[in-house]
């Protein structure tokens, strides 16, 4: 019953968000702090494990290719598979959910805690709309990062292959082509969009309704951090069972 | 001047206001008073919207909130000017900043505008040089001045605050007081301050509502309150030693 109650006060909140718009001057502002904030505020993190989990990859398949028959490009195959379709959408949205989830949480709960969201009614402002919309219109920029994701997973992976030993680097441009779907990158970006409205929506929904002090608002970004996960995770697969299969 | 007329609201089977009718004047200093969980915030948060009443009808002048449209409403909440508890400045802006929220939400003012009626209210609540500093930056007391100045930024006709002294020493809290009323007299607004405090009550309670478990039990002014022989009023007021010794002091000189 708790759950049902929750899944209809979030769609009640998206209904508010796109109602009762603020001033066009102020949410363009808004707009751009949360692109500071969400996106480029999470360039370094993402490129830097995107990066350095690219090489694993390239190096796990490496390793564990011992039959002579299997071509050397398979290392460059297997790493831009593994990226595009799975590590730079979903692994890096879990990531995400972690470091933008928690902090959405977080700050629209203490400005609840603190009355500031209160003071927004007050004065006649859509708080919803307000704190929530920018973030949504901010994370339209997601496929970006996930972008970068995927370029600096593989170069990470042409790295450690070639620096490492384990693959030329013509075999490994060749495994890049290999047997290439342009929809897997459609794919994977439809599912970005997706993730973007959940790490958007769910980690506020937590904040917004939460109650208590700084303790609940350490509570609410546990929880919004576990939810966001969940619901990417779900998200993946409904999206991979409508397109892939 | 505001009134609410037999105002009902409950939070599941709890009643917390029962039935409360009064009257708060214009150009007055108007307090609501009680002991905690009196009722007294809920009924502050009713006349300001953000709690719905179950029954009654709350008048801004002769208009009643709860018969508004969609515009009424808005026209009222610029109007309104609110000091909560904690102060409620935008922790994300710094004092110019929030201080100016309201007229870049509600005005089409060019920003040197906004800026020279931003300096005046910082000035009149007795702040300068604070402007480019963050909320974080700045005491407690200075921060309820910000909230001040922020309140009475865009005129309000009423201006509500939630317990504006708590968590200040007893001499900010004096200056806030006074500070409160002076705006509402040089303004000529409705002010409605939420207070346990009984400093503010002999300071600046020129009608106090008195409230109960939810119930209004006794109403008048800050010189009448000492002279009532209503019992739960007494009991309040001269639950602090410092008033029972003035009390007993009077009384001997009597």
């Amino acid at each position: 019953m708790k759950y049902l109650k929750d899944i209809g006060s979030y769609f009640l909140m998206l209904k508010r968000v796109f109602s009762s718009f603020t001033k066009s001057a102020v949410l363009k502002k808004l707009i751009f702090k949360e692109i500071d904030d969400l996106i480029i505020g999470s360039m370094p993190i993402v490129a830097f494990i995107s990066f350095f989990v690219g090489g694993v990859i390239a190096i796990q398949t490496a390793l564990n290719i011992d039959n002579p028959l299997i071509p050397e490009y398979l290392v460059g195959f297997a790493t831009r598979q593994s990226i595009i379709l799975e590590f730079a959408p979903t692994f890096i949205s879990i990531i995400m959910a972690g470091k933008v989830g928690s902090f959405i949480t977080s700050s629209i709960g203490s400005m609840r805690v603190t009355e500031q969201i209160d003071a927004l009614e007050v004065m006649g402002i859509n708080s919803l709309n307000y704190l929530v919309f920018p973030k949504i219109v901010a994370l339209l920029l997601y496929p970006f990062v996930i972008a970068v994701a995927m370029f600096l997973g593989i170069l990470g992976g042409w790295v450690a292959g070639v620096y490492g030993g384990f693959s030329t680097s013509a075999a490994f441009i060749q495994g890049l082509q290999e047997d290439f779907i342009p929809f897997h990158i459609i794919y994977a970006f439809i599912k970005t969009f997706v993730f973007a409205f959940i790490l958007a929506t769910v980690p506020s929904w937590q904040g917004y309704f939460m109650k208590g002090g700084a303790l609940e608002v350490g509570k609410a970004s546990t929880t919004s951090f576990v939810w966001t996960s969940v619901l990417i995770i779900l998200a993946n697969y409904i999206v991979t069972q409508l397109l892939l299969s | 001047m505001i009134k609410v007329d037999n105002i009902r609201k409950r939070f599941g089977e709890e009643e917390i206001l029962k039935g409360i009718t009064t009257t708060f004047d214009k150009g007055k200093t108007n307090l609501i008073i009680g002991q905690s969980g009196s009722g007294k915030t809920v009924l502050l948060k009713c006349l300001i919207g953000l709690f719905q009443p179950e029954e009654g009808l709350i008048y801004f002048e002769d208009k009643i909130l709860q018969e508004m449209n969609e515009e009424e409403h808005r026209v009222l909440r610029e109007d309104l000017g609110m000091l909560f508890q904690g102060g409620a400045l935008f922790d994300s802006m710094t004092i110019e900043e929030n201080v100016m929220f309201p007229l870049r939400m509600f005005t089409t003012q060019k920003k040197s505008e906004m800026l020279e009626r931003v300096n005046e209210v910082l000035k009149r609540v007795n702040l300068e040089n604070v402007n480019k500093k963050y909320p974080a930056e700045i005491s407690g007391g200075m921060q309820k001045r910000v909230s001040i100045a922020r309140a009475i930024v865009n005129n309000p006709k009423y201006l509500f605050c939630d317990e504006p002294n708590s968590g200040l020493d007893p001499k900010t809290a004096i200056v806030i007081d006074n500070l409160i009323q002076e705006i509402t007299h040089e303004y000529n607004i409705t002010t409605i301050v939420v207070t346990h405090d009984m400093n503010s009550v002999m300071e600046i309670g020129e009608k106090i509502v008195f409230l109960k478990n939810g119930t209004l039990v006794w109403q008048g002014t800050n010189e009448e309150i000492f002279k009532t022989d209503n019992e739960d009023v007494t009991s309040f007021v001269y639950s602090s030693d410092l008033f029972k010794k003035i009390r007993d002091i009077q009384i001997k000189e009597q």
